[in-house]
């Protein structure tokens, strides 16, 4: 850089305007999510303030219900932004329940090797979802599908030839003495809310242990992947990769971004979100179901996109999908608290999802209009 | 090899399928040194830039990085060789922030292990400093690329290149889409890169922005080169010439007679 690269020293420039607070959180792609669930607790605040949902019990209800789905919400927040889908990752729900469940029960493995073993299971559905992707540059909305089919199938099929049924039980006294179980069964905090209790806080069943005996881990693993997203997206080599990639993938396949393997990752990443999820509720429920994260894809997909990801890509936010899900839990806790038929559930989910995308394509244009 | 070129292309061929792109290409760039490469559309530039910037493989032929042959296998491959090519579509994200799409791919980081992150501060200064270097004051680092002009998205590009140490500069139409301040200011721009002893390779067709800041002019027609000659052997009007191909520029220039004909037949009947 030597005199000859001095340009004129421009002067300040007069159309900067200085943009208002507003102006600049309106450029955050949670901004909806958050307004959305601060509503959603302002309406069922006022609807079902005396029905016991925002007492300790009624509020570790409504955030276990977020929690499950809010794991999956933020992998495919990750993976939308990164300009793909995964359509899997219900059907790998239910998948990675039977492979933590037969083994257990029917060969007497050990239970935290069959954890291990659905983790390995995860890694290789989302490498060869993530390498038929982008190797074919086939939409992964049609290869996801596919593997929705796939693995359902295969979850049923291998369920029913070993065990005779469609459920696997028998999980729970496995977990009690196993080391790695109650990192996904277990709940944290539990002399806090003894405490809690006894000042007077918390209310006391009629054995004197507080109604909430602690934290279930499925909301610790919430909290702590969705911090741990946001860092990446915002802070590391490998989150501006992943804008990168889901912004325009020639461009930064073109300044060196190795777009492939990041697709790939994140593939990998959402596969292994839904083991996780796979792998609280076995051990919480003591039992797996070949049935469990049906439709799940698609309420991850609708907590992303309330959470401001794009459908195109390259835009979005893990925090906006953690407050995606918590609208999700909320409304369907609280509706189930209010009394009113939960068939109107998927009616609200759907306006939701509606006026999401109509605030997100607004916000785009905000976002990207010349000023 | 001091005396090599930066970068030479001895004979390069590329085929897709049946369809010849392009057929025995060679030429080279010095450092300090402007070749405009010239072409109508359809003329093979794309191609050619592709193959020079690491995107196809050469079906025939050789590619030398000063005086060495080299085979790149990716774009970043040939970044590492110090070949970097401004793209048409500038390689930019147009969600993404000016500083985020600067160090696209290669962001500055700070800590280790886990705690490894990108030092935005760092970059932040940078490409607000990068930036006024070449006169364009970012009003806010932070603000979306596709907020920008299309001048100011260019020297974006182009002051990204220079700052990560390219010693060829490829620019794909750089002026193309551009009015003509600003596109004045990508030539100055180029010229200052000729200055600092870069090679720039800078694709047009259009002669009236290439002829002020070139050395050296490479015809391009249907896939092959029509040579190479020096500032001091052609002239603009050839090199037009030589680009439109003589018969349709004389056809052009009778049309033009024929309308100024018309044109004043038709002033003499108003006139009356």
């Amino acid at each position: 850089m030597d005199q000859s690269m001095t340009g004129a020293a421009a002067p300040v420039d007069e159309r900067l305007r200085k943009p208002s607070l507003l102006g600049k959180l309106l450029k955050r792609p949670e901004l909806g999510a958050v307004g959305g669930a601060v509503l959603v607790f302002i309406f069922f605040g006022v609807v079902a303030g005396g029905t016991g949902m925002f007492s300790p019990l009624g509020i570790i209800n409504f955030l276990e219900v977020s929690a499950l789905l809010g794991i999956l919400a933020v992998a495919v927040a990750m993976l939308m932004i990164g300009g793909e889908f995964d359509l899997s990752v219900g059907s790998m729900v239910g998948a990675a329940g039977v492979v933590i469940a037969i083994p257990a029960t029917e060969f007497g493995w050990p239970l935290w090797l069959c954890i291990l073993l659905a983790f390995a299971v995860a890694v290789l559905v989302g490498w060869i979802n993530g390498l038929v992707t982008v190797r074919s540059g086939l939409p992964s909305f049609i290869v996801t599908l596919a593997s929705l089919f796939i693995l359902r199938g295969l979850t049923i099929g291998f369920t029913r030839l070993l065990t005779g049924r469609t459920q696997v039980s028998g999980i729970r006294n496995l977990a009690e003495n196993d080391w790695l179980a109650p990192l996904f069964g277990g709940e944290i905090g539990h002399g806090l809310f003894v405490w809690l209790a006894d000042i007077g806080l918390v209310a006391t069943r009629s054995n004197g242990m507080p109604a909430v005996s602690g934290i279930p881990m499925s909301i610790v693993w919430w909290l702590v992947l969705g911090a741990l997203a946001t860092w990446v997206l915002l802070n590391t080599r490998f989150g501006n990769w992943v804008f990168a990639a889901g912004g325009d993938k020639n461009a930064a396949r073109n300044v060196g971004v190795p777009v492939d393997r990041v697709k790939i990752i994140l593939f990998i990443f959402t596969a292994c979100a839904a083991t996780l999820v796979a792998a609280i509720q076995v051990v919480d429920a003591g039992s797996a179901d070949t049935n469990r994260g049906l439709l799940k894809e698609f309420e991850a997909i609708i907590a992303a996109v309330i959470g401001g990801c794009l459908l195109t890509g390259g835009y979005g936010s893990a925090i906006g999908a953690m407050f995606g899900a918590l609208i999700f839990g909320t409304v369907q806790m609280g509706i189930f608290y209010t009394g009113v038929n939960t068939d109107w559930f998927k009616v609200f989910l759907g306006v939701m999802l509606l006026i999401a995308v109509l605030f997100n394509t607004y916000i785009r244009r905000k976002a990207t209009e010349a000023r | 090899m001091a005396d090599a070129p930066l970068i030479e292309m001895r004979n390069v061929s590329k085929y897709f399928g049946s369809v010849i792109a392009l057929q025995d290409i060679s030429m080279s760039v010095d450092a300090g040194e402007v070749l405009c490469l010239l072409g109508d559309n359809g003329a093979g530039k794309s191609t050619l830039i592709k193959t020079l910037s690491g995107v196809h493989k050469p079906s025939k032929g050789q590619i030398l990085v000063e005086g060495r042959p080299v085979e790149f296998s990716s774009p970043r491959d040939a970044l590492d060789h110090g070949i970097a090519t401004v793209f048409q579509d500038l390689a930019m994200v147009p969600l993404m922030s000016i500083t985020r799409n600067f160090f696209m791919g290669r962001e500055p980081t700070v800590g280790r292990g886990l705690f490894r992150r990108i030092d935005s501060a760092f970059a932040e200064r940078v490409t607000r400093e990068e930036m006024r270097r070449i006169g364009i004051d970012v009003r806010d680092p932070s603000q979306a690329v596709g907020t920008l002009s299309g001048g100011e998205r260019q020297c974006v590009a182009i002051a990204r290149a220079v700052y990560f140490g390219a010693k060829v500069l490829i620019l794909d139409e750089p002026t193309s889409a551009l009015g003509v301040s600003q596109a004045s200011m990508v030539l100055r721009y180029i010229a200052q890169a000729r200055a600092r002893g870069l090679g720039v390779i800078f694709i047009t067709h259009n002669v009236h922005h290439a002829y002020p800041v070139g050395d050296k002019f490479t015809l391009l027609n249907r896939g092959r080169s029509l040579g190479t000659f020096a500032k001091s052997e052609i002239s603009r009007e050839q090199v037009l010439e030589m680009m439109a191909g003589g018969k349709e520029l004389e056809q052009m220039a009778l049309d033009l007679e024929e309308f100024a004909r018309s044109d004043r037949a038709a002033a003499a009947a108003a006139g009356e």
